[in-house]
């Protein structure tokens, strides 16, 4: 069992009896339990109970599934806090929440309603286009999107406690997750190969801070867990994605945009747990309905993608 | 951590893959996922066959909670433990934390990690409590070839509460 290390800077206190709280350990500490897991987006108390019964490990709770978000266009921020808080109550699994990039008040108010991860989404409109969320300040986890390593070690940089592939969220179109996931993993292979000397150099073409490239080739894999997002809807899409390499998937829009939802956010939790195994795939992929109208992604005009926002 | 104590270490998905295994880990995870895909798959009588075979098992945070008889909550459990276990306990994830544990059994504390944890709230007559909060709270117990732990062992790199385990595979159950 390999661990991170821990890194020298990070936000965490200690409270009077010896207690550490909001450490990296903690907060990476969590994502490891979601391993091999299904993260749901949910927009009501019903649909995460859904979820929750259909065995997901987490759920992300939401005013508008990514595929609306799109639908209606403007400017889309935070949701409703007394809606998250609705889904909190209704389920015992961890809850998420998203805020824009960059919007540290949005984080703040996330982290004091008491949502026990923080998603610092391309999917909302960016509200700062320099800087993301200084995350180690926060006691609450963050998730991040990434399209390759350095993006992902940037966001581990600044106290991303889990990474997913930004996908091309709301189209149900997996072939953006797919190149996320393959670059990310890949750079992690093509380090593993490289010289003391070489990592210095790929370090500053890939824009990421020295000690992350070189944790993550020692460790020959991130020094956080790595999920799969973005246009995952079908089993197999999220069997896909466990095989190329990833420790788990966010559903957004795949499921309660389909047309039986519970049957397909079961079968999509089986085929995550059983990835290798093709029989057991077929027989969850039976008889799912409709899942959602996909929206093919080379068709979508560039102001329209999301995976680009974010830095 | 079991392979560097000189140990093999396979995944228990489905029930054959219980066959030719001498001891059954369940770390952390969510305790409700594990009860949906246990009861799926059919692994919840193999699993209680398991222990009643007397080879060890041990349960970590969601692991516990999956062997207790009771959780306090409506879903399935493997019932084995005679514990009442309350889910959350601490609350939710910004009140995770690391303290130090006394562990009955060994010499130094041991740096426990708490995610989202539960406790054991109440043992029954053939449960040995092994660690105790400062306020007393059980956080570590033991009924013969049974261990439940609510913190996560697994994510520190300290092998004495795994290395407590294996010592489990030398003794029958009682």
């Amino acid at each position: 069992m390999q661990q991170p290390k821990e890194p020298m800077n990070n936000g965490h206190t200690t409270s009077g009896n010896s207690r550490e709280v909001g450490s990296d350990t903690l907060k990476r500490g969590l994502a490891q339990m979601l391993k091999g897991g299904v993260i749901m987006d949910v927009v009501t108390p019903e649909q995460a109970r859904i979820a929750e019964n259909a065995g997901a490990v987490a759920v992300m709770a939401l005013e508008r599934v990514p595929a609306d978000i799109r639908r209606y266009g403007g400017v889309a921020r935070m949701s409703d806090p007394a809606l998250i808080e609705s889904i909190m109550r209704a389920v015992t699994i961890p809850v998420m929440a998203k805020c824009r990039i960059g919007h540290f008040v949005e984080a703040r108010i996330l982290e004091a309603i008491g949502v026990d991860y923080i998603d610092e989404s391309e999917v909302l409109t960016p509200a700062d286009e320099e800087h993301h969320i200084d995350k180690r300040q926060f006691k609450v986890p963050f998730v991040c999107g990434a399209r390759n390593l350095g993006e992902a070690l940037r966001r581990i940089n600044e106290g991303a406690a889990m990474i997913r592939s930004k996908g091309e969220a709301g189209t149900g179109d997996v072939v953006e997750a797919v190149r996320h996931a393959r670059a990310i993993l890949g750079e992690i292979a093509r380090l593993k190969t490289m010289k003391r000397e070489e990592l210095y150099a790929y370090a500053k073409e890939i824009g990421a801070p020295y000690h992350l490239v070189e944790e993550t080739a020692d460790l020959g894999r991130l020094p956080v867990v790595l999920f799969a997002a973005g246009g995952i809807a079908t089993p197999a899409d999220a069997a896909l994605l466990m095989n190329i390499g990833v420790d788990g998937i966010f559903v957004g829009s795949g499921i309660f945009k389909s047309g039986d939802p519970a049957a397909r956010a079961q079968a999509i939790v089986q085929a995550t747990t059983h990835y290798q195994d093709w029989h057991i795939i077929a027989e969850v992929s039976k008889n799912l309905g409709e899942p959602m109208v996909g929206i093919n992604v080379s068709s979508l005009p560039e102001a329209e993608r999301l995976a680009g926002r974010g830095w | 951590m079991l392979r560097r104590l000189g140990h093999e270490a396979v995944e228990v998905r489905l029930p054959q893959h219980l066959e030719n295994i001498d001891a059954l880990i369940m770390p952390g995870g969510e305790s409700t996922t594990f009860g949906k895909l246990a009861v799926r798959w059919g692994l919840i009588e193999p699993i209680r066959r398991f222990a009643a075979a007397g080879k060890p098992i041990w349960g970590t945070c969601a692991g516990l909670i999956f062997l207790a008889k009771d959780v306090g909550h409506d879903q399935p459990t493997l019932g084995l433990m005679d514990v009442r276990v309350v889910r959350n306990a601490f609350g939710r994830q910004i009140d995770s934390f690391i303290t130090p544990l006394h562990i009955k059994g060994l010499d130094a504390p041991f740096r426990a990690v708490f995610i989202r944890a539960p406790i054991i709230a109440e043992v029954g007559p053939g449960v040995e409590v092994l660690a105790r909060l400062d306020d007393g709270t059980i956080v570590a117990a033991q009924q013969g070839n049974l261990l439940g732990t609510s913190f996560h062992p697994e994510l520190t790199d300290d092998p004495r509460v795994h290395e407590l385990f294996l010592t489990m595979l030398a003794q029958p159950a009682q």
